[in-house]
């Protein structure tokens, strides 16, 4: 379904990305390991075409069709989405307006007709209320002091609704306590199917205790060094990545 | 980003202004020139009695020894005062029934989205519509009579209502206040007036919309509201022009009086023409608003919501004379292209126990500046006084500007002073965010500005409210940097 292709990407001329393939097929579970600075955040950026990072090299294929140039909400529009490592705040823009404008356009974009109000708000409240939040969140103005657990359960509230083909989730786990957690494992569950694809960026084994991946790729400074499987998780948690640069 | 959003600025820019038509209507117009004689010309035009002829000539000395301000944060070609005509009226002109009305004009009223034909018109509001210096309809006056409310143009009330526009006129804004209100009461042409009777909560919105038509003219509207005591009134004002080359002067001046328990709600959605992206052209907008909360618990509110013209400095300002008096001043300023904007707001205080707020949202894109000037006065007597005062400005691209200047002056030791300000720009990370959610740059930008003004859109009245959202859009479609 996606495939990315010898991807080298750089940020102020400082080379981060340096020649990474990926290959996820509809039905699986990637996950991406890696110490802080490997570059991890840049390919979930790259991926979703921000402009803040040059590419320098490769291409990136979305069912076939190359997307490497594509803007950003052309991806978007085509199944690419991005749960942040840090959302960011917009005041006085309402949780509700933002979803149902992104939801619009989606539906604009498949051709189909809008969502009226009445059907997003039962759809919202209840997702909201799998999340374990209040009908109340959706007239909060986007992230904005929003708690931690609150940002991260938005994200999946926002790929519940939205729908992807690929869900890329940037450290969703980070920060969260065990119960948030395990609410956000159950969203990230209920979202995946047959015809769509997880890719995970995570620190720690404990968010695939909940969500098993297929396939496991560890990163060290902007390449894919080993892919594996589970067993790979527990190597890195016991062991660190160390072994891996001898 | 950088590259892509260059071409999306040059772009912008050619956005066309949609209420820039001109009607082609025969009109009676005074050749250009000031002097006492137009003056007088003006007043035997509009039957005056001689007590406001001399008002006018009065406000007329003192003007000539006047200078025009320079401490504004603007930059304008001066303003040849001699090259302006200071009347034009459409010649079919009567202001008996809607019937009598140039239909050309009715059709420019219709394209602008205002219907002058009551049963069209938005359940509600009631609206007085003045193009160029005279008034041509009000709406909705029998309905308004019913309850006492006057509603007519401000020459109408001269006429009408001699003793309430004597008793009220150069009250707030004395014909000496500052350069532009002196030649204003000169030289004023038309307006509205507006008085709500004791206990009265006016039953309908009331509106005026100023269209500018005629070339070569200033437009000197007048407009004064009273409200009696314990009665309510909520009022806006609307203004487009057609685009021209030249730049056309507009000086008004708003009074307001507030009595005891009385409110007055005034906003306003300016929308003049602002000159090309070169700078050419646009409406020099130097306006005098000010209103007086005369009464004990008496409340005036400013909203404006300020997108048009190449120059505006306007101060819509309260005088919170009676105890316990409450005076707002909620602002959305939105310069782009070269448009220069200094704006803000006067509260003075002197009733005990007054209370003002002051929030306000500039917005720059382009090579737009924009200034917020706000002064809080509190006086020695005003026991207990409060303010609170939030000045907020947004950045779009990188060649626009935003100043602040507020300035303080407590005389009373009780007083509570509240001040916050900030600068901030359109992250390219929040830009980003709506994008990766599918929603493309414009309604982005569109959505995050009209996040940034909820504060002030939400004072408007409903209706209003939607179309100042949709303003914001057009204006900044295009204008991300
Ligand atoms: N906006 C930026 N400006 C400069 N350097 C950056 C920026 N974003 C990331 N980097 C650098 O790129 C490298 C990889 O960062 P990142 O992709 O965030 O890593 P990870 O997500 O794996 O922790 C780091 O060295 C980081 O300092
Ligand atoms: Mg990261």
């Amino acid at each position: 379904m996606v495939k990315i292709k010898n991807l080298e990407a750089s940020i102020e001329d400082k080379k981060i990305l340096k020649g990474i393939d990926l290959d996820i097929n509809p039905g699986e579970v990637h996950v991406i390991m890696g110490r802080n600075g490997s570059g991890k955040s840049t390919l979930a950026n790259v991926i979703a075409g921000n402009e803040a990072y040059e590419l320098d090299n490769g291409s990136i294929f979305m069912n076939d069709e190359d997307i490497t140039e594509m803007s950003i909400e052309n991806r978007a529009l085509n199944g690419i989405f991005l749960c942040f490592q840090y959302p960011v705040a917009i005041p006085g823009v309402s949780m509700a307006y933002f979803l149902r404008a992104a939801l619009n356009a989606h539906l604009n974009h498949q051709g189909k007709e809008e969502i009226d109000a009445l059907e997003f708000l039962k759809n919202s409240k209840q997702i909201l209320g799998e999340l374990g939040l209040d009908d109340s969140f959706l007239k909060r103005s986007i992230n904005d002091g929003f708690s931690g657990g609150e940002k991260k359960k938005s994200e999946i509230l926002q790929l519940l609704s939205i729908n992807p083909k690929l869900a890329v989730l940037d450290e969703t786990d980070s920060g969260l306590d065990v119960d948030a957690l395990r609410t956000v494992a159950k969203g990230v569950n209920k979202f995946r199917n047959n015809n769509n694809a997880v890719l995970i960026i995570t620190h720690y084994q404990r968010l695939l205790d909940y969500i098993k991946p297929d396939i496991v790729h560890l990163m060290i400074d902007g390449k894919i060094v080993k892919t594996g499987d589970m067993s790979l998780v527990e190597k890195v948690e016991k062991d660190g990545y160390s072994w891996l640069e001898e | 980003m950088a590259d892509k959003n260059q071409k999306i600025i040059d772009q912008a820019i050619d956005q066309e202004y949609k209420y820039g038509f001109t009607t082609d209507i025969e009109q009676t117009k005074f050749e250009p020139g000031l002097d006492e004689s137009v003056i007088k010309k003006l007043s035997a035009l509009k039957k005056e009695p001689k007590w406001l002829l001399d008002w006018r000539l009065k406000a007329f000395k003192r003007w000539k020894k006047m200078k025009e301000p320079t401490w504004a944060q603007i930059k304008y070609d001066p303003i040849d005062y001699q090259a302006l005509s200071y009347y034009a009226a459409p010649k079919k002109k009567v202001n008996e029934s809607l019937d009598d009305v140039d239909p050309e004009i009715l059709e420019t009223y219709n394209k602008l989205g205002i219907s002058l034909n009551e049963q069209k018109r938005l359940e509600g509001v009631a609206v007085d519509a003045v193009f160029d210096s005279v008034s041509i309809a009000t709406t909705f006056k029998d309905e308004l009579s019913k309850h006492g409310v006057i509603f007519c143009s401000f020459s109408e009330a001269v006429i009408n209502h001699p003793d309430l526009i004597k008793k009220y006129l150069g009250t707030v804004i004395p014909a000496s206040d500052n350069y532009f209100a002196a030649l204003n009461s000169a030289v004023f042409s038309d307006g509205s007036f507006v008085y709500i009777p004791k206990g009265v909560k006016c039953p309908l919105e009331l509106s005026t919309y100023f269209r500018i038509n005629a070339s070569n003219t200033g437009q000197f509207e007048r407009t004064l509201i009273v409200a009696d005591e314990g009665s309510y009134v909520s009022y806006l004002e609307g203004c487009t022009a057609p685009m021209r080359d030249e730049n056309q002067l507009h000086a008004a001046c708003v009074e307001l009086v507030a009595h005891k328990d009385a409110t007055i709600k005034y906003s306003t959605i300016q929308n003049w023409y602002s000159g090309d992206k070169e700078g050419k052209g646009g409406i020099y907008n130097f306006v005098t608003k000010r209103g007086r909360c005369e009464g004990d618990n008496s409340k005036i509110s400013w909203t404006q919501v300020e997108t048009g013209s190449a120059v505006t400095w306007k101060y819509p300002s309260v005088i919170m004379q009676g105890d316990n008096s409450v005076g707002e001043f909620y602002s959305v300023a939105v310069t782009k292209n070269k448009q220069q904007a200094d704006t803000g707001t006067k509260m003075i205080h002197i009733g005990k126990n007054t209370k003002s707020t002051i929030i306000t949202k500039g917005i720059s894109a382009g090579e737009g500046q924009n200034t917020y000037r706000g002064g809080v006065k509190i006086l020695k007597d005003a026991e207990n006084a409060q303010n609170f005062s939030q000045c907020d400005s947004i950045l779009i691209g990188d060649k626009c500007g935003a100043h602040t200047f507020p300035y303080i002056d407590v005389k009373n030791p009780t007083a509570k002073m509240e001040h916050e300000a900030t600068t901030s720009s359109i992250g390219e990370d929040q830009l980003f965010y709506c994008n990766q959610r599918g929603i493309k740059l414009d309604d982005a930008v569109s959505m995050i500005v009209n996040g940034f003004c909820k504060e002030v859109f939400e004072e408007l009245p409903m209706e209003f409210a939607v179309e100042a959202k949709q303003l914001i859009e057009v204006t900044l479609e295009n204008s991300v940097g």
